[in-house]
């Protein structure tokens, strides 16, 4: 069997962490959808008013995905521009 | 198949083209340059046309100039519901701008573009704009209060308060960037990792949600978290 290297044992586990990072997708999932069906259920109650429900419903959509999207950063980041990796090859 | 990821290579970065010295540092004009100077010289020329049509303006408008003025009322209207009278009088411009700029940088992976929000530097530098008319406002509005408030509610809560007004930096431009980039990356494994018949008309749907409806959406957001941290410095 081959040694492991350790950029390889760095990049192996820069890829275990990207993909550990992005069970923070969960949350914004549950929260958008719960925010949806709360928006539902007010164009439900007062048909007229489905524009201004429909902006406010995005716009709180937008930032509840925030912290999703903060996760999806770091697992670009450990995979494309590790930066483990390259200050393990100055040192 | 399982072979076929390792030999395309997918390639969403971004270039570096034309080295240049800054001070002893080589810096270079990068794809992000490029394409942001493509965008800006299109809103140019458009703004061009739209100033020469309005200045033989017809009483009843119709064509281009019916565009226009419809674009102006909606932004108005829009900046309006935010900021008052008072407000809109000071700040339309600037959001106008700023919400033409963004959605188009957004949509413009329609056009073959790497869309230059899908860089850092960009939205960075849009966030800092921004969160640097906040902060003026406070200063202005409140003088003295701008620094005491930060010691409200207790005295202990002046870490806390700071790091809440810096993260208004940090998470105008990571939201920006991370929608854009995400359906960047997403749209570019698409074209690059499956045959062809399945290239023809089916991207259209990803690049309908990723591009348009995800980028007009960070841009409303963008320049409505704006204007509502505006106002409330206004009104503090």
């Amino acid at each position: 069997m081959n040694q492991i290297t350790n950029e390889g044992l760095i990049l192996a586990c820069s890829a275990i962490g990207a993909g550990i990072a992005m069970i923070a997708g969960l949350g914004p999932g549950i929260g958008q959808g719960i925010a949806a069906g709360q928006g539902a259920a007010a164009v439900g109650r007062n048909p007229g008013a489905k524009g201004d429900i429909m902006s406010t419903m995005l716009l709180g959509q937008a930032v509840a995905e925030t912290t999703g999207l903060y996760s999806l950063v770091i697992a670009l980041l450990l995979f494309y521009a590790n930066p483990l990796l390259s200050r393990f090859l100055k040192l | 198949m399982a072979i076929l990821a390792a030999e395309k290579t997918v390639d969403f970065f971004i270039h570096e083209l034309i080295p240049y010295n800054f001070f002893g540092q080589t810096v270079y004009i990068t794809t992000t340059h490029v394409c942001e100077l493509i965008i800006i010289l299109g809103i140019i020329v458009f703004a061009l046309i739209a100033r020469h049509k309005i200045m033989h303006a017809e009483e009843v408008p119709r064509g281009f100039q019916n565009v226009v003025e419809l674009l102006v009322e909606t932004l108005q209207k829009y900046v309006y519901g935010s900021m008052g009278k008072h407000g809109t009088k000071c700040y339309v411009n600037y959001i106008g701008t700023i919400i033409l700029l963004i959605f188009l940088c957004n949509i413009s992976g329609l056009i073959g573009l790497r869309p230059p929000t899908a860089d850092y530097g960009t939205t960075l530098c849009l966030a800092v704009i921004s969160v640097i008319m906040i902060q003026y406002n406070n200063i202005k509005w409140n003088k003295w209060g701008a620094f005491t408030s930060l010691f409200e509610p207790v005295f202990l809560f002046f870490p806390i308060n700071v790091i809440g007004e810096v993260s208004s930096v940090v998470s105008l431009s990571l939201r920006l960037f991370g929608n854009i980039l995400a359906g960047t990356v997403m749209i570019t494994l698409y074209y690059s990792l499956l045959p062809v018949f399945v290239k023809i008309g089916i991207p259209a749907a990803l690049h309908a949600y990723l591009d348009v409806f995800s980028g007009a959406i960070q841009a409303y957001v963008f320049t409505m978290l704006t204007m509502v941290f505006i106002t409330n410095k206004i009104e503090g």
